[in-house]
């Protein structure tokens, strides 16, 4: 067996068995734990497939970013996960059901590919020689060029998300006592002690 | 044998699939909804990738670039709701997210 199926195979297992455990585990920070498992089971794919730089940005962003923004709500949410996932076994059969169907119609419809003849010609975009360009010169040239209006385009959806979630999230609590800044600047001395003559043997 | 095209979308088929079971088995629980789409997500990348791979096109690796862009924007966006929810209603049951009638 050659050394890169071998690696293959090793991902593969790993990488369906971490996703099976994303979906069954009991405890949501397990989940998400698996689910960085998964991640870099993927970058190790993308990196057998040539594409380093997708696998290193899955890698920061997904294991960096979303995936401790996922172990970070798991654990800020008092939640009762226990009493959720009491009714997971009810599920079972249908939905079992549903993807071993799924499953098999996939396999039916990519268990064997074929590349038309004189595809080469219709590429859209070919992949230089790895020895003239690398992969990530490569994609830049591709990402700043071609596909500018598009990357613009994601950034904009970076921005909206980014907005959205602070406006979803940010409140103002009325309930507490906060620190006044300008009612402070603006004390006068003067005022702020009253001094008062008490009578020897009457109060105030 | 070598490892050749269908092997990858094999790989990305049975993680497209364990995504839909866990969407049906985790009914309650909007967390692991949310990580289940992102493992459809990642399989849809797996797909992209090794087609770029095997047909020579980077085309399939900048939609990559694309598809993780919108799967982060989701994933926050899904989960500041998800805050706002839990806020106001104190679970994160999605069978009683059922308020606006829809």
């Amino acid at each position: 067996m050659h050394i890169a199926d071998f690696t293959f195979y090793t991902f593969a297992i790993i990488l369906v068995t971490a996703a099976l455990f994303v979906v069954v585990a009991r405890n949501p920070v397990h989940s998400v734990l698996w689910l960085i498992l998964c991640f870099i089971q993927a970058a190790g794919f993308f990196v057998l497939l040539g594409a380093e730089f997708v696998a290193f940005l899955l890698v920061i962003v997904y294991v960096g970013a979303v995936a401790v923004l996922f172990l970070f709500v798991v654990m800020m949410l008092d939640v009762d996960f226990a009493e959720l996932k009491a009714e997971m076994a009810k599920y079972v059969p249908l939905a079992g059901l549903i993807g071993v169907v799924l499953m098999m119609q996939l396999v039916l419809a990519f268990g064997t590919w074929e590349f038309s003849d004189g595809v080469e010609a219709r590429l859209a975009s070919p992949t230089p020689p790895l020895d003239e360009v690398h992969n990530t010169q490569a994609l830049g040239l591709l990402l700043y060029d071609q596909y500018f209006l598009l990357f613009q385009l994601s950034g904009l959806i970076l921005l909206v998300a980014m907005i959205g979630a602070i406006l979803l999230t940010l409140r103002h609590r009325q309930d507490i006592k906060r620190q006044d800044v300008v009612a402070q600047m603006m004390r006068d001395p003067a005022k702020a002690m009253e001094l008062k003559d008490v009578k020897p043997g009457q109060g105030l | 044998m070598t490892i050749g095209l269908e092997h990858y979308l094999t790989v990305a088929a049975a993680l497209f699939v364990i995504g839909i079971f866990g969407i049906f088995l985790n009914r309650k629980n909007v967390i692991i909804i949310l990580m289940s789409i992102e493992l459809m997500l990642l399989a849809v990348n797996i797909n992209l990738v090794a087609f770029s791979f095997f047909l020579g096109d980077l085309t399939g690796q900048v939609f990559t670039l694309f598809v993780l862009t919108v799967a982060a924007a989701e994933a926050a966006i899904g989960l500041a709701i998800l805050v706002c929810f839990f806020r106001n209603r104190g679970t994160i049951a999605v069978e009683d997210v059922n308020v606006m009638k829809g």
